[in-house]
C-alpha cells in the first residue's frame, strides 16, 4: 500500500492507459480459468467455439425487453379480438353478467374496473395510463405503474422467480404467473410432508 | 547339566511368535475384499484423496464409478469432477418475507441430489418460527403439517448448509475428507470420509447428514447427472451435505440450484458474490440482510433477507 502511494500519479496514468488499451482490444483472449483440485489456478487457451459462453462480469439488464414465459391465459381466451372485434365497446362501468363472470375483481376494486387496464378499441393490447398500448407479454410495465418498488426488484431478479442459468440466459416470469391480476394476493398452498421423526423410519 | 534337547533343524516347530504372525496375516487377508475380488473394489479400497489424484488417476476413478453406478442403477450415469470457475464465489439469498414454508425446496433437493429415501436424508430443513418472537430458534418447529401454509402468526426459515467462509466442520475433520473449494463450496470426498461424524457435531446449523445405510434411491428416480463431490450415490457410513448443486452450478452456463428452481414464490436467490451485477450482490447491498448465528463468526455465504 505504502509503495503505491509513493509512486504518485505517474503510475495511475500508466495503469489507465494500459486498461484503456485492453478495453479497446476488439477480441477477448479466449482463455478459460479455473482452479485445479489442489487449488492452483489453471489457465487454458481455448478457441472461440470451444469457449461457448464465457462468464461475463458486465451484463447490464436491457430496459423494456425481458425474456418472459408466455402469459398464463385461460384456455381459449386469447386473442380477445376473436369475440371483441365486432363488438361495440360499452364504456359504462358495470358488473359483467353475460361473459367473464368468473372474474371477480379483488384488486382495489373501488378505484378501477376492466377498461382501466384493458384497451377498449384493440382488446389484444393492454393500456398504460399514458395511453401507450402494450402487448400482454409486457404486462409487467402495466403492473409497474403502481408497484414501482416491486418492478424495480423484479427487473434485477429479486422479486419473483427467474429460471435458467445463473451465469447465462435467464427467463422471467410475468407478474401474472404468480399473481392473478384480478385477485393478486398469493394463495396458500398445501405443504409437502414433514421429515420423519427420529426412530420412526421404516427399516 | 541342561536337560534341553538339541533342536532338530528338519522338524517344523510352531513357536508363539510364528503362530501370532500367521494369525495376524490370516485375519488381515480376511479383512481384505478378496472373495468378491472385482478390480473396482480393490481400486476404491486403495484410492487416494481426491485432491491428490493425478489427472489420469481421476479419469480412471470417474470411469470406474460411472461403470459401477450405471450397472447398479440400470441406466447411464455420468460422474463429473468439474473444477471451480475463476472469479466466482457462490452466494445464496433467501427471502424470509416471501417463504411460505411449503417444503417444495426440500423435495426438489432430494430428487436432484439423490438423497436416501429410506432412511430419510434431507439437506434442507424448514423451520417454522413465531412472528412475535422473530428469529428465535427456541420457538422453532420443523414437523409442522397444517392443511395449508402459510399459517397465521408464523413465518418460515429453511436452513441448509451455509457454506461458511470459516467452516467449523472442515477444521475438525481428522482425515481432511471435507474442505472448502475455491468457489466457496464446502465439499466432502465420500471415498475418504471415515464416518466419525465430528463435522456433524461441529456444524452449528445441523446441515450435515450421515448415511446410516447405503443410500436408497429408486432406480427410476436417480438423477444420472452427478458430480464426484456432490450428488453421486453415497456409500454407507459417510457424511453428506448441500453443495449448492455443484453438478449444475459449476457448468458454463450453469443452471440455478434445484431448490431455487423448485421454489414457487421465488424466495431463493443465487449468484456470484464477486460479480457486482449479480442478484446476490444487489440484495446484499439494497435489502435488509442477516446471517444465521453471526456471533459464531462462521461467516456464512448464505444470506437471509427481507425484500419488503
Amino acid at each position: 500500500m505504502k509503495t503505491r502511494t509513493r509512486l504518485g500519479p505517474g503510475w495511475a496514468w500508466v495503469v489507465l492507459m494500459v486498461s484503456g488499451l485492453m478495453l479497446a482490444a476488439p477480441a477477448r483472449a479466449a482463455t478459460e480459468k479455473y482452479f485445479d483440485r489442489s487449488g492452483r489456478l489453471v489457465v487454458v487457451e481455448k478457441s472461440a467455439p470451444e469457449l461457448l459462453r464465457p462468464y461475463e462480469m458486465k451484463k447490464p439488464v436491457s430496459e423494456k425487453t425481458f425474456p418472459v414465459a408466455a402469459p398464463p391465459f385461460s384456455e381459449g381466451i386469447f386473442p380477445c379480438s376473436d369475440c371483441h372485434a365486432d363488438m361495440t365497446p360499452n364504456l359504462k362501468r358495470r358488473e359483467l353478467v353475460d361473459e367473464h363472470t368468473n372474474i371477480v375483481l379483488h384488486h382495489a376494486e373501488g378505484q378501477r374496473w376492466c377498461l382501466d387496464c384493458h384497451n377498449p378499441d384493440d382488446r389484444d393490447k393492454l393500456r398504460l395510463v399514458s395511453g401507450e398500448l402494450i402487448p400482454f407479454t409486457e404486462s409487467y410495465r402495466l403492473c409497474g405503474q403502481c408497484h414501482g418498488d416491486k418492478f424495480r426488484d423484479w427487473k434485477v431478479g429479486i422479486h419473483g422467480k427467474r429460471t435458467g442459468f445463473w451465469n447465462g440466459d435467464k427467463e422471467y416470469l410475468l407478474c401474472a404467473h404468480c399473481h392473478n391480476p384480478h385477485d393478486p394476493s398469493f394463495k396458500p398452498l398445501a405443504p409437502m410432508p414433514p421429515p420423519d421423526r427420529p426412530g420412526r423410519a421404516s427399516h | 547339566m541342561s536337560d534341553k534337547k538339541p533342536c532338530d533343524q528338519n522338524v517344523y516347530r510352531l513357536t508363539r511368535r510364528k503362530a501370532l504372525k500367521g494369525l495376524a496375516m490370516g485375519v488381515g487377508a480376511l479383512a481384505l475384499p478378496a472373495s468378491n475380488a472385482s478390480a473396482s473394489v480393490w481400486e476404491s479400497f486403495f484410492q487416494q484423496h481426491f485432491r491428490e489424484l493425478s489427472k489420469e488417476q481421476l479419469q480412471r476413478v470417474l470411469a470406474r464409478m460411472e461403470k459401477e453406478y450405471s450397472s447398479s442403477y440400470g441406466q447411464p450415469v455420468t460422474v463429473k469432477a468439474t473444477p471451480p470457475i475463476e472469479g466466482v464465489k457462490f452466494g445464496y439469498g433467501l427471502d424470509l418475507s416471501r417463504c411460505i414454508g411449503c417444503r417444495r425446496c426440500v423435495y426438489g433437493c432430494v430428487s436432484e441430489n439423490n438423497q436416501s429415501r429410506d432412511p430419510q436424508v434431507q439437506w434442507i430443513r424448514v423451520v417454522r418460527l413465531n412472528k412475535e418472537k422473530g428469529v428465535d430458534l427456541d420457538y422453532a418447529e420443523h414437523y409442522y403439517n397444517p392443511a395449508q401454509v402459510p399459517e397465521p402468526g408464523h413465518f418460515y426459515m429453511p436452513v441448509q448448509c451455509q457454506q461458511c467462509e470459516k467452516a467449523p466442520c472442515t477444521k475438525v475433520c481428522p482425515v481432511q475428507a471435507t474442505w472448502t473449494e475455491n468457489d466457496g463450496i464446502v465439499v466432502v470426498d465420500y471415498n475418504w470420509c471415515i464416518g466419525c461424524r465430528y463435522c456433524m457435531a461441529a456444524c452449528p446449523y445441523g446441515a450435515r447428514h450421515f448415511n446410516w445405510k447405503k443410500a436408497t434411491v429408486p432406480k427410476e428416480e436417480l438423477n444420472p447427472n452427478t458430480h464426484y463431490l456432490g450428488n453421486r450415490p453415497r456409500p454407507v457410513g459417510v457424511v453428506e451435505k448441500c453443495t449448492f448443486c455443484i453438478q449444475r452450478t459449476r457448468e458454463q452456463p450453469g443452471r440455478y440450484p434445484a431448490c431455487a428452481e423448485a421454489c414457487p414464490v421465488g424466495a431463493r436467490k443465487f449468484g456470484n458474490l464477486l460479480d457486482p451485477n449479480s442478484e446476490i450482490r444487489y440484495l446484499i447491498e439494497n435489502k435488509r440482510v442477516f446471517i444465521l448465528k453471526e456471533d459464531l463468526n462462521t461467516q456464512p455465504k448464505f444470506f437471509y433477507f427481507y425484500a419488503t
